[in-house]
């Protein structure tokens, strides 16, 4: 249920003016609720960014989903997988 | 990744007949600006609230709607995980509550030069939300309103 609600929420702020990207830890769920732009993740429930404590991990998830905002190319909705390095 | 036969029976079944709510119309902004410039706001939908803050209703047949206003210079050690849901492990985030509501990596990626700024607050929501209908009318409009007043450019969300 986070991943829609989060997907709601970012439709919200996209009607507003306001560019968004969304975590999604369930393809088969995003593909159904269509968030503006979501980048889904390998990570089990409750790990939405990797692991705890680990900075360099989480930063690097998090740049691969602001790097989908800084794509103008992309044609809503964008949903792009995460591939770990 | 993660998937919905992950869940235990009961919450399966649910979920199989679930209607998830599709964004039938997908709205969209374009960044206009290089994120160096940009501000940016985290929503996690972890369930974070602060300690005096009064918690999320566990009662309210369909999910709590309601957003806390988490500063955005908030000490992480101090925020309570009070996320209902028993379908996943809470462990992770208890540890680190960057896990889900990444806000020491913010002012790191203002440190760095990779984003502008952060906005002085974020916002958190329980996100086990089964019936999203006065999300979608009431609060989450009502969000939005907030970081549009707070001028922010790009959001952040994160579920867990």
């Amino acid at each position: 249920m986070c991943n829609q609600a989060v997907s709601l929420i970012a439709a919200e702020l996209e009607r507003q003016g306001i560019s968004t990207v969304a975590i999604q830890l369930l393809r088969e769920v995003a593909e159904r609720v269509r968030p503006p732009r979501a980048l889904c993740v390998p990570f089990r429930h409750g790990y939405p960014l990797g692991s705890p404590n680990n900075a360099t991990e989480q930063h690097a998830v998090i740049d691969a989903a602001l790097r989908l905002i800084e794509d103008t190319n992309g044609t809503p909705p964008v949903l792009v997988d995460y591939v770990e390095h | 990744m993660a998937s919905l036969n992950d869940f235990a029976l009961p919450t399966r079944l649910f979920l199989k007949a679930y209607r998830w709510r599709r964004i039938e119309t997908v709205p969209w902004t374009p960044t206009r600006k290089p994120l160096a410039a940009c501000r940016i706001a985290l929503i996690s939908s972890a369930g974070f609230v602060l300690p005096a803050q009064i918690r999320f209703d566990d009662s309210i047949r369909g999910g709590d709607c309601s957003f806390r206003e988490i500063p955005s210079d908030v000490n992480t050690a101090t925020l309570v995980e009070t996320h209902r849901s028993e379908s996943f492990d809470h462990g992770g985030i208890r540890q680190d509550p960057n896990l889900a509501f990444p806000i020491d990596r913010m002012h790191e990626l203002v440190r760095s030069g990779r984003i502008g700024c952060v906005n002085r607050r974020y916002l958190s929501f329980m996100g086990s939300i089964t019936a999203p209908g006065r999300l979608v009318r009431d609060t989450a409009p009502a969000a939005a309103r907030l970081l549009v007043e707070d001028a922010v450019d790009v959001a952040l969300l994160v579920p867990v």
